[in-house]
């Protein structure tokens, strides 16, 4: 019985463990693509200094 | 969990937003303006290149007989060059219409964004290693941002170099789209290759890393570079250079944040 609860709880924590690691990805990746990678005129020639310095496909 | 990776995160993100500022201001910026001098016009690479008696004597317009034969002129490049400020119209490229202040800042503003972004993607990676049990010191930390360089800046470079102002390239949804393929098979090779335990997961992580490069990054047939090699090559070193010192600055700082910080 103790075992069970253990083993439940133990994959519980994994599942939210998993949970906040994808939220932190999909954070970044949002980011990354609004500051690196979004077209809009606006954000572009803002960015675009640091676009071309990072690589990022620019035009 | 997440309220410790985000902690790490953004010390980590701002420790990269500082030196990647003071390096690209320090390096990368000039080749910027110098590109985009000769992508308006300003400068032109072959008209400034000789001394005014041998350039009078030879044809300024193009490289010498051999590119001349191949119709890789001074002249038509220049025209490629001004149909492409056309066809942005509107995009100011921050000259002129923006003054020095404000487009540095906004780049600036930017650096910290994409360092934040970075970050929290390194320390997703992080927590991901946690789960599975794996610790994260400063000194593996280095080398998570050693193989964050590779993942998001070496390897999409080796198909799309960084481009300075001026080089038309091939359609860039195709291009983005390349480049964000790129740099999640490159990440989860090298994690596979540093975390997996048999000879399958490392097959798979060669085949992933291998894998963009053979399908090959969107180009266009021919070159149409405005600006003088030793100006596109110089920014693609720098932009790489400086890559590798801030991703490992902030891999080591994200590291450490994260070892200091108990376990939540």
């Amino acid at each position: 019985m103790n075992t069970t609860i253990s083993t439940s709880t133990r994959a519980s924590d994994k599942t939210k463990a998993l949970l906040s690691v994808l939220g932190m990805l999909m954070l970044g990746m949002v980011i990354l693509f609004a500051a690196g990678h979004a077209q809009s005129a606006t954000l572009h020639d803002a960015a675009h200094d640091v676009r071309h310095a990072s690589g990022f496909p620019c035009h | 969990m997440f309220p410790k990776m985000l902690t790490s995160a953004i010390g980590a993100g701002c420790a990269a937003w500082l030196l990647a500022a003071v390096l690209h201001f320090a390096f990368v910026q000039k080749y910027i303006l110098l590109g985009e001098e000769y992508e308006s016009g300003a400068m032109v690479h072959f008209g400034g290149a000789a001394p005014p008696a041998e350039a009078a004597a030879t044809d300024a317009h193009s490289h010498d007989d051999a590119t001349a034969e191949e119709g890789h002129t001074h002249d038509a490049v220049e025209e490629e060059g001004h149909s492409h400020d056309g066809a942005e119209a509107g995009h100011s490229h921050g000259g002129g219409e923006v003054s020095t202040f404000t487009r540095d800042l906004w780049t600036t503003v930017f650096f910290g964004l994409v360092y934040v972004a970075y970050a929290l993607i390194l320390v997703a990676g992080f927590g991901l290693a946690r789960v599975y049990g794996k610790v994260i010191t400063a000194r593996e930390g280095l080398l998570w941002g050693i193989a964050g360089f590779a993942a998001f800046q070496l390897a999409p470079a080796m198909g799309l170099a960084p481009e300075l102002p001026g080089t038309l390239a091939a359609d860039l949804g195709e291009r983005q789209v390349w480049w964000w393929g790129t740099a999640a098979s490159t990440a989860v090779a090298l994690g596979l290759l540093a975390y997996g335990r048999s000879l399958v997961t490392a097959a798979l992580a060669v085949v992933l890393l291998a894998a963009p490069h053979v399908i090959g990054a969107p180009e266009l047939e021919g070159f149409s570079g405005v600006a003088p090699p030793e100006v596109s090559a110089a920014f693609a070193a720098r932009v790489l250079g400086v890559g590798l010192a801030v991703w490992a600055l902030m891999g080591w700082v994200a590291g450490h944040l994260w070892a200091a910080d108990k376990p939540a």
